[in-house]
Parts: structure tokens; sequence; C-alpha cells
């Protein structure tokens, strides 16, 4: 079953084209794997799926389930299960993150047990809730830290569709096995579709990945197996990758 | 003795026309100077649902049973002023000066008289006011409750409190200032002189909630001595015409401590202008004035000024402002001043408008772009006050959580 459909996407922000012409289809389960250089266009990728305004697309479509989603809001595609988990997620100061872990849970799973749930998100990433659970959001958090916040809060949003940025960017050996393991059982448990932005094949390891696409000026490249494309650009980097890519 | 009480008289009137230095003037011929007297009520019972709802909001516990001491003004009058706990005392400004001879040594002695008209008022034409102590190492149980209320239209209400904290005591002391809901003008002049001994400490959190077009003026001074510690709260979170306060207070012991924090709401038509100045003039001594200020279209004018005199001592000063409106604005006058080397003072301030990305942020998490403005703006005025008892920390977020819905 069709879960996301990008056709023939183009997206600007202030005049500028940053995407030219995207086509990507995620099914029901399956996870892909987004790789290219800096300012290739996966952040606008990501920020137009999710529905930041400042992002907009000048042509093409995005269908989730069937349904277009350009005229929902940031929410709306939130609570259709669309769930990002932030690659430098921003400092929210005052607002805990035991208040949006509640604020999550109650609206997944009902107002009995959403105090529990807060609990058991948090220590399936290995944060300990006393001491993170009254924390402001992100204030003062590490890197790894972070990155284990962002998915906590993912997970208790019950996701259709994870879009991970960068989840194995910063984190150590122990944590990305801890993140890889945790994000694979979600995915088997929901059968969720996953959109992974990755540099490295570690965190790949862990998650089963269907496809691989490289995206280079706007554009996906190529598209294939993670095991021939992602050790072929570890080896040669994207430069390289590309320029040979193009001989072909 | 009773020459200082006629110095005190006359620099009063030599200061009659002496305009404030902040806010703008008031001209006080326009107040109503008497207001009828309120009978002594030996439980609190006279006041209707209306005005209760207005108590409560001001931190005011009617049936007094979270409080170790209540003291009541409305308008003219105190109608009720009682102490619970054994070494702690609440009496009526006038009693107490009756009472004890001594205490004239602390009249006017932080607060200079002749400061400007406002003061000179407030020793002219004296209602009343309180004066709340602690015997020496006595330790407060809960808070004593202090109420300022008016109740009719247009009055002019003048108030002097002195505050003692002896030696090694711990006093914690909540003020509601307020109007009735009827009431839309009014004067309220506070004179408050605090002192904090040496090891003492005291927290006083004050809850302003007035009519619309009311003018207030407080005027107040602190001393601390030796290791003592004075932790003082603000709390104004609805309309008010002009409110303009900038108390002063000196570390003159070795080790003393004083704290500041403010939350602030403007509203369309308000203006406040406050801070608070600290003289660090002892050897340890440390200071901290931390303000969250919030406009929805009124003026706010924070200032700030840390004064360091002897090396070793810490000082730092910190404004948030959040900017909800075109209009109105928030204005951040941080000013340190180190008169010697080796201190060490500093200060953060910013003034902008909800940052987008945290609202984005929590939108992505399926809250509604007004529940997560609301969520961060809430977040904003949660200050955890250290050091304040958990019952009057609470008692904080429940004004401030009450004051919301005037935000959104």
């Amino acid at each position: 079953m069709t879960l996301l459909e990008i056709k023939d996407l183009y997206v600007s922000i202030n005049d500028k084209e940053l995407l030219k012409g995207i086509d990507l289809t995620i099914d029901k389960g399956e996870t892909h794997v987004l790789m290219g250089p800096n300012a290739s266009g996966k952040t606008t990728l990501v920020l137009t799926l999710l529905g930041y305004p400042t992002y907009k697309i000048t042509k093409g479509r995005i269908l989730f389930r069937g349904e277009d989603l350009t005229e929902k809001d940031i929410t709306q595609r939130a609570k259709l299960g669309i769930a990002l988990a932030y690659q430098t997620p921003p400092e929210v100061r005052g607002v805990k993150l035991r208040d949006i872990l509640i604020f999550i849970a109650a609206k997944s799973s009902g107002d009995s047990d959403k105090e529990e749930k807060a609990t058991s998100f948090l220590q399936r990433v290995g944060l300990e809730p006393t001491s993170f659970l009254p924390r402001d959001i992100n204030v003062g958090f590490s890197g790894g830290e972070k990155k284990r916040a962002e998915l906590a809060q993912i997970f208790a949003m019950r996701p259709e569709l994870m879009i991970l940025d960068e989840p194995d960017s910063g984190v150590d050996i122990d944590s990305l096995r801890l993140i890889g393991r945790e994000i694979r059982k979600v995915v088997e448990e929901l059968k969720s579709g996953v959109l992974a932005i990755t540099h490295h094949r570690h965190i790949l390891q862990y998650l089963k990945s269907n496809l691989c696409h490289i995206i280079y000026d706007g554009k996906i490249l190529v598209s294939g197996p993670p095991e021939e494309i992602v050790p072929s650009v570890e080896e040669l980097g994207y430069e390289k990758y590309i320029k040979r890519l193009r001989l072909k | 003795m009773h020459s200082r009480i006629h110095e005190i008289k006359e620099a009063a009137e030599s200061a009659k026309d002496k305009k404030g230095t902040y806010g703008p003037d008031i001209d006080l011929s326009q107040y109503k100077k008497n207001a009828t007297p309120h009978p002594y009520e030996e439980k609190l019972g006279s006041f209707g649902p209306e005005e209760s709802d207005k108590l409560t909001a001001v931190g005011i516990d009617i049936s007094q049973d979270q409080r170790s001491g209540t003291f009541l003004l409305k308008d003219q009058s105190v109608i009720h002023c009682r102490t619970k706990q054994d070494g702690l005392e609440v009496l009526s400004m006038k009693e107490a000066l009756d009472r004890y001879q001594w205490l004239e040594e602390y009249w006017w002695k932080a607060v200079s008289v002749d400061a400007d008209k406002y003061t000179a008022q407030a020793e002219l034409s004296l209602n009343d006011g309180y004066f709340i102590r602690s015997y020496a190492f006595a330790k407060s149980l809960s808070p004593i409750q202090a109420c300022l209320y008016m109740g009719v239209e247009n009055l002019s209400q003048n108030v002097h409190n002195i505050i003692i904290a002896e030696e090694g005591s711990e006093l914690h002391i909540i003020t509601g200032c307020a109007t009735a809901p009827y009431v839309l003008s009014g004067l309220h002049i506070g004179i408050s002189e605090f002192y904090i001994k040496k090891g003492a400490k005291l927290t006083f959190t004050m809850i302003h909630n007035w009519g619309r077009d009311v003018m207030v003026r407080p005027r107040s001074a602190a001393i601390v001595e030796e290791e003592g510690i004075f932790l003082s709260n603000f709390a104004c979170l609805h309309p008010v015409r002009s409110l303009q306060l900038y108390p002063v207070t000196r570390l003159v012991g070795q080790g003393a401590i004083a704290r500041f924090h403010s939350i602030l709401l403007a509203t369309p038509g308000s203006d406040l202008d406050t801070g608070a100045r600290v003289f660090l003039q002892a050897p340890q001594t440390r200071s901290e004035i931390i303000t969250r200020a919030i406009s929805t279209g009124g003026k706010i004018m924070a200032r700030g000024h840390l004064i360091g005199e002897v090396p070793g001592i810490k000082a730092h000063l910190e404004c948030m402002g959040l900017l909800l409106s075109e209009k109105g604005g928030i204005h951040a006058v941080p000013e340190l001043e180190g008169k010697v080397g080796g201190v060490d003072m500093s200060h953060e301030a910013a003034v902008g408008k909800i940052a987008q990305e945290e609202v984005e942020y929590l939108m992505a998490r399926g809250l509604s772009e007004e529940e997560a403005t609301s969520t961060i703006v809430r977040g904003f005025l949660d200050v955890r006050i250290e050091g304040l008892p958990p019952s009057l920390q609470e008692e904080l977020s429940r004004v401030i959580k009450q004051s919301e819905k005037a935000l959104m």
C-alpha cells in the first residue's frame, strides 16, 4: 500500500528554487534512505513534507495515503501520522519534556495512562524519566540526548511515516545501537514507513532499508539498493560518486 | 526623637510637589482623600463572591487556613489583623507605632520621605499599613498574608508598611494588592521598608491586580545585614493605567543576598515602569534581578541597576521580554556599575517575538498553532524561584495560570 507519493515536486524559498522535480514513493512498512551533500535539498524536502509554510510548492504534489497534503498545515500533517525527528531541534525554554510527551500520549492513547506512557517512551530511548521529564525541551541536552528525546516524542506519536533527519550524527556507538534497535522495533510494531537521512552506513545495520536515493542540486540522481550505493558513497565521497555517476 | 519626627514632617512638606523621577506625573488632588470607614471583622465575611475571587486572584486565602497571619486594609480601614503563630507579629502600622517607641528608628529609615510627592503624601496623609515582624530565630511555618484593597472609585490609598525579620528568623509574606472588580480608577501609594537582620531570611511575594485606570506608586527599600537573604517576587498580570516602582536594596553585611523576580504583563493601555536597584556594599554579597515581561499591547520599562562597591561581590541582571502584539513595547534598561576591581557583574537581556521555530516544532508534534503559542508563553512565565516555599510557588503558578486567559 502506498503511503507517501511525491510527484514532480518543485519547491522554492524566497524565489530560489531548491527542489527541482522530486519523485519518490514510499510504501507502508518500507524504509528509504536519503543521502546527499550539504545544501542538496534534503532538509528542504523534509520540511516541505512537514508543511513548513516558508517552503513554497511551485509545482507537483505530495500525497499521503492518497490524500493531497498541499493545503494541510504542520499540525494536520502531524495528526495524519507524519513525524519528524529533527536533526537539530530547537530549545524550547519553559516547556517541559513531560508536557509535550503527555500531550502526545493523551492524543494517541487517551487520558488514562498518559503519565505512564510518557515515562515509558523515555525509558525506551534510554533517558532516565525522573531527570528528563522535568527538563525544558532540549535545553542543556547533549547531542545524543537530543536525538533520543526526539525519538521518544515521535515514537509516542505512533507515526505512519517516520522521517529521521540524521538520527546518527553526533551519537556514540552505544547510543547508535540503542537508537537503531528501537527504531527497528517501532517500525516492526507499527509497520511505519521510514525516510531516513544519513551520511553513514552504521545506522543502516539496524534499519532494514529497501531503497537508497542520492539527492543532488534538488533532484534525485539515483535510486537503488542501499548495500550498493552506500559503500560507494562512503568510499568516494559525494562529489566523486556523482561525477562517476554522470560519466556512466 | 521628637525632633526627628518633626524633621520628617518638614521634609515631607518640602517634597509635596516634587515629581517622581520615573513614570508619568499624577495630579494627586483629583483623588478622594477620605473613605467611609469600615468596621473591623473578627472573621472575614463581608466580601461578595466576585470580590472574593479577586482576593483569591492576588493570593489571599480568606479562610486563612494556610496562613500564619493576616492583615487586611480595605480602603483606609484595617478590617482584619491577626497572628496565628508564636514568634510572628502582625499589627496595623498605627497600632505598632503606638506600642513600640523604638519603631521610630525604622520609620523612613530605608526610604527617604522627601523622595517625591508620593512619599510626601504617604507621610502627610497616612491611612495606615502593616507592621510584620518575625522575632529572633523564629521560623514562619506558613506565609503571612497582607492585603491592600480599594473598594471605592477614585480613592487615594496611602499606606506605609514596615517589615522586620529579626536575627536568624525566617519570614514569608504574600501581599495582594487589588481593587474591587467594579472599581476602575484610584491611586495607591505604598511605602514598604524591609529590614533583614543578621542571618535572617525574608521572602516577599507581591501580586497586583488593579482596575483599568488605577495609578500605582509603591516606594520601597530594604536593608539586608550579614548573611541575610531577601527574596522579592512581584507579579503584575492585569490591566493598570500606570505602575511605577523602583525599590532600592542595600546589602550592608557580609554575605547578604537579594534576589528579585518580576513577572509582568502589559495589556493595551497599561504602562508598567518597574525595576530594582541593589547596592552591594559588603564583601561576598550577591544579587540577582530577573524579569519576565510580556506585552500584548501595553508598555513595559524594565529597569535594573546593580552597584558593586566592594571587591568579591557577584551580581546578575536578566530581562526577557516577549512581544505578542505589534503595538506597545518593552524597553529593557540594565545598568551595571562596578566601582572597584574584583567585582563579578553580568547582564543578559532579550526582547522579541515568540520564536517561530519553536511554534513550528511543537506543531510538528500535533499541537495547533494556538496551543503551541500558549504553551510557550506559559513556559515563559512559569518561573521557578529558588528558595521560595513550595506553597508560595504554587500560589504564584496559580495566579499566572489564571491570567493566561487574558493573554490569548
